[in-house]
């Protein structure tokens, strides 16, 4: 019993309640929305959220924050778009975005680490850094055909039955919450983020490579953002330079709906997956509704979000000192 | 070496310099930047222009200062800017009737009650600053479409036309609101113990806690003021273009604004602060921003610039990057 009702497990068992909840209220006012389709739907069109939720979770879990995730995910999918239009391979085209993503990143950690810089204002130059330099790649939209894409697209994918199928979008999330929750949990990496969350002094003293360890989870970040980005490329396919503006908010909402405290040290990526299929459901349940303007969602996430920290305040005032 | 030493530790040299080297490259390469002529008895050329579109910033920057001096953060000024132009916009269109100044008014109103609510979020609920003002930007942009229901209204409101494009004493006439605002939050801050307040604030909030000074409401007054300006920041510019398009309206002004007032000399930190400093870096962002257009950047790139020039202001401000660019000339001078 102690083990299940543990303090700290409480924001995550909000997040599934608020889950629960929010699915049901769907599923009662709208026909056809309780159905393993519209399930998987959300997984698929939440599937780029999901895997740049994940990174920023653990950019979080140190106590930092990335805000340049929307700039980093729009620069990927227009440069995949332009070079693949260009005749580059396709595979390699997508390695390269993966790449810079992550040396973007990294920079920023650099950045971050060594001169003691607040993160949001290193990141919030990112953010408009990387958005600039997409618009430099190209001012519109490019489409993509591919003999690569359509091959992922049409046989990539794990079919259950005749009418469920999971494309590889889909698998490839699974797949990144799989990892994650490896390296978060069960490697000496994980514990050391959790531990430079919990307070970077004492993991310093205690000899953790603190540096090291911030600088990559930028580093993961910037790369996560880029895969956001080549899977929206999937999805879409296209790369547009205006992708994703505002989704820093979008990520940063569902991570923190998912139990992670601003603050860091705590939190789990399930929580997170949790945050990602809560702001999926919200959204779908707007498209079933079809009468609601769509920036209903935006403030609807806001509220959401601001009530999540609003809990963690109420939670955590118990065991933090008053400053 | 005394009056170099003098100049370079001086706040406001910084953006002057700037300033000098931008005006020194447009004087050279651009042609007729320094041309001003009179047109119909009002002043017309590039500064001029430059004048009358860094109005917004500069407004912005006021409120900005105030905010980033206690050690906070607005960045949801650019959609706060956007609500003000939807409620001007729409009031003047559907009920005609309705003094403007009202319609002023209202639009203010309701932008200093969201500058207010990023203040009560931050003072008394204790959120970082730009986790509060990042959810406020993107609920208020939503609020503005939802008041404009997405439509972009346009209009011929002969006042409200005159607000971004009119002129006084040849001059124009945001010149004159930007004085105004200038002016009176000078007077407040220089004149009144608020600016010691909130310098003090941003310095060791602690500690001005425990010297009487009521923090929460210096931070809520801080951020209402914010509010305050970007929404006459936002009426100025939908005035500009006599349309309020709630989209695009404010987009990326909050990088704008922070600039100036971070070149300006005020550090994002906390404690000091200088609102000339900020205006003279608005200025500075705007001249920026023109010789760009000038030079045929399209506006979505200008922000590559603008990005890489606050990293390097604030890698400059950095106490651990200024220890280790020292080591590094000590280590190469022995």
């Amino acid at each position: 019993m102690n083990a299940i009702f543990n303090k700290k497990y409480i924001p995550l068992f909000a997040t599934a309640v608020v889950l629960i909840i929010l699915y049901s209220i769907a599923s009662v006012l709208y026909e056809g929305f309780f159905s393993i389709l519209v399930i998987t739907n959300i997984f698929y069109d939440n599937a780029y959220l999901g895997v740049i939720a994940i990174g920023m979770t653990f950019i979080i879990l140190t106590g930092g924050i990335d805000l340049s995730v929307g700039s980093v995910f729009a620069f990927a999918t227009i440069l995949i778009a332009s070079m693949i239009e260009k005749g580059y391979s396709a595979p390699m085209v997508i390695l390269l975005a993966v790449v810079l993503g992550l040396i973007f990143g990294i920079f920023q950690g650099l950045l971050i680490h060594l001169f003691d810089m607040p993160p949001f204002l290193v990141t919030l130059g990112g953010m408009f850094f990387a958005r600039g330099a997409a618009f430099m790649i190209s001012m519109e939209s490019i489409g993509i055909s591919n003999k690569f894409y359509d091959w992922v697209l049409d046989d990539l994918m794990l079919r259950i039955n005749d009418q469920v199928y999971l494309p590889a979008s889909t698998l490839f999330f699974f797949g990144t919450i799989i990892v994650a929750l490896y390296v978060a949990h069960l490697t000496k990496f994980g514990r050391c983020i959790y531990a430079i969350g919990g307070s970077e002094d004492s993991a310093l003293l205690m000899g953790l490579p603190v540096g090291i360890v911030k600088v990559l989870v930028y580093g993961i970040g910037g790369m996560c953002s880029a895969l956001g980005g080549v899977l929206y490329t999937f999805f879409t396919g296209s790369g547009n330079p205006s992708n994703g503006v505002g989704l820093e908010l979008d990520v940063i909402a569902s991570v923190v709906i998912g139990g992670t405290l601003l603050t860091g040290g705590s939190g789990y990526i399930v929580g997170t997956v949790m945050g990602v299929l809560i702001y999926g459901t919200i959204q779908c349940a707007l498209m079933f509704d079809g009468r609601l303007n769509s920036w209903w969602l935006r403030i609807a996430i806001g509220v959401l979000l601001l009530l999540f920290i609003l809990m963690q305040r109420i939670l955590s005032k118990n065991s933090e000192p008053e400053v | 070496m005394r009056l170099v030493d003098k100049v370079l530790t001086n706040r406001l040299s910084w953006p002057i310099i700037g300033l000098i080297l931008l005006f020194a490259f447009n004087g050279i390469y651009g042609e007729g930047f320094f041309h001003i002529e009179v047109m119909n008895g009002y002043l017309y050329g590039t500064i001029i222009d430059i004048i009358n579109q860094g109005s917004k910033v500069m407004l912005l920057a006021i409120g900005m200062t105030l905010v980033i001096a206690t050690g906070g953060i607005d960045l949801s000024v650019g959609s706060i800017m956007a609500v003000a132009g939807s409620i001007g916009a729409l009031l003047v269109n559907e009920s005609p009737d309705l003094s403007f100044g009202l319609v002023i008014i209202i639009a203010l109103i309701a932008t200093t009650i969201i500058g207010l609510i990023n203040g009560v979020l931050v003072s008394y609920i204790g959120l970082q600053p730009f986790v509060a003002t990042l959810i406020m930007m993107v609920t208020a942009r939503g609020i503005a479409l939802l008041i404009t229901n997405g439509f972009i209204y346009t209009f011929e409101h002969e006042e409200f036309v005159f607000l971004g494009n009119g002129h006084f004493l040849m001059l124009p006439f945001t010149l004159t609101i930007v004085l105004i605002m200038a002016l009176i939050t000078l007077f407040i801050t220089r004149k009144t113990a608020v600016g010691v307040f909130i310098e003090s604030v941003g310095d060791n909030e602690r500690a001005s806690r425990f010297a009487g000074i009521s923090t929460r409401k210096v931070k809520l007054m801080v951020y209402g003021f914010s509010g305050f300006c970007a929404g006459i920041a936002g009426l100025v510019a939908t005035s500009n273009i006599k349309a309020a398009d709630t989209i695009k309206l404010g987009e990326a002004m909050e990088l704008d604004a922070i600039f100036a007032v971070v070149v300006g000399g005020t550090s994002l930190t906390g404690g000091k602060f200088s609102i000339i400093g900020s205006i003279i870096g608005a200025f500075l962002i705007q001249t920026l921003t023109t010789t760009m257009y000038f030079l045929g950047v399209p506006p979505e790139i200008t922000t590559v610039p603008k990005a890489i020039v606050i990293i390097l202001v604030c890698l400059m401000q950095s106490e651990k990057f200024r220890k280790k660019v020292v080591s590094v000339v000590k280590r190469s001078n022995a």
